[in-house]
């Protein structure tokens, strides 16, 4: 029930222009439902990713961009919009 | 000297609580709930049980099954979240309903990571006590509020396991304990029940699987090489993303958690009690639990 799922979001491989476009993908990806149009607009607060999504959507920013995000940056904070997602990663 | 897990016990109380009688209460619909967090139905303690007394009853059971007279136990240790905001914990009461005399009673108010907490401690203090007897005991239906999120997780129960130095049964062979208090206020009880989820799922997601790595490469050994993953029974969510990231079927991840709910530090202990009944006992075994504190760690037995 929840496995096949979980397979697709961390393990598909994304080629997109931008980083944005990326995020997009990689949220649309996570939360099946479109990606918001405003980069700034809470994927919390809209309901868009809910506390399961959170680490889903973390895991397939590292595959997607080869990084490990530290324990010590595992602030949900981080990873509220793509604007600020994009801002920690611009940070990396 | 080696730590050997004699036995496992446990106690659930008797009063089933299914989703449908919660949905209304909490403004949701039972299907919500179960997608939510994997959860059926959960046990409530009755108003004359407490967390003493559960404790007892799955004390008693592990001493039974083990075969051992509770006069030949050498430390008592007490995991409870739920136990009590004064003193003195539940320890030493559950000792004395026990018959333990003068034995030493140990409480570890720890919700959630207290059994592993206390199974790590058993291990290495087997050798100066003897049989040491653990008890985690949970009696959080009197602690939830209406928030859905918190209240549609908990139940009440208490699982037991004997420690001891004499061969026989799965061996001890290490364990890895963290705690972190920069997220002491992300789940907490001081008068009521709060939970930041968004960030207690983000790191329990991220940490169980750390921890269960690394007291695995500490001892030379692969996730695909465990039988069997005991776990904190927090949310059925949580344990499918732990499974995934070490990278073992969820199979091998022994659930009840769609019976029983979570039951804080208890959970972890009832799981192995079940598995231990229903299952042949071969290892190797990994223990692993994260809760309030937070608090998390992975024991290791073969």
């Amino acid at each position: 029930m929840f496995f096949g799922a979980l397979d697709s979001v961390w393990e598909t491989e994304y080629v997109a222009e931008s980083r944005e476009e990326t995020l997009r993908a990689l949220i649309e990806k996570v939360a099946g439902k479109p990606a918001p149009e405003d980069a700034d607009e809470s994927l919390f607060e809209s309901g868009l990713l809910d506390s399961f999504a959170l680490p889903d959507l973390v895991s397939a920013i590292e595959h997607a961009f080869s990084i490990k995000v530290p324990d010590a940056d595992l602030n949900p904070r981080k990873f509220d919009s793509i604007a600020r997602i994009d801002a920690y990663l611009s940070s990396k | 000297m080696s730590a050997y897990l004699r036995a496992f016990g446990r106690y659930v109380p008797e009063r089933v609580v299914a989703n449908a009688e919660l949905a209304a209460r909490l403004d949701r619909t039972a299907e919500w709930i179960e997608n939510a967090s994997g959860i059926r139905e959960r046990r409530y303690a009755a108003a004359d049980e407490d967390v003493v007394s559960m404790a007892v009853r799955a004390g008693l059971d592990c001493l039974q099954r083990a075969g051992v007279e509770p006069g030949s136990v050498g430390l008592l240790i007490v995991a409870s979240g739920s136990g009590t905001s004064g003193f003195p914990g539940p320890a030493v009461s559950v000792a004395h309903a026990l018959g333990l005399g003068s034995t030493p009673a140990l409480d570890v108010p720890v919700a959630s990571a207290g059994s592993v907490f206390a199974l790590a401690l058993a291990m290495r203090l087997t050798e100066a006590h003897g049989k040491v007897l653990v008890i985690a005991s949970e009696k959080m239906s009197v602690l939830i509020g209406d928030d859905p999120n918190t209240a549609m997780l908990f139940g009440d129960g208490a699982g037991a396991v004997l420690v001891s130095t004499e061969p026989g049964g799965l061996r001890l062979v290490d364990a890895v304990l963290h705690s972190d208090g920069a997220y002491r206020d992300d789940l907490a009880f001081d008068g009521s029940l709060r939970m930041n989820g968004l960030n207690v799922i983000l790191h329990a997601s991220r940490k169980m699987p750390a921890v269960i790595d690394e007291v695995l490469q500490r001892n030379q050994m692969t996730a695909a090489q465990v039988g069997t993953f005991l776990l904190h029974q927090a949310n059925l969510n949580l344990l499918t993303r732990v499974a995934k990231s070490v990278n073992v079927d969820r199979e091998r991840v022994f659930t009840n958690i769609e019976r029983y709910g979570n039951t804080s530090s208890a959970s972890m202990l009832i799981a192995a009690s079940e598995w231990a009944e229903t299952n042949p006992v071969d290892g190797p075994v990994v223990f692993c639990a994260f809760g309030a504190g937070f608090h998390w760690g992975a024991v290791l037995a073969v």
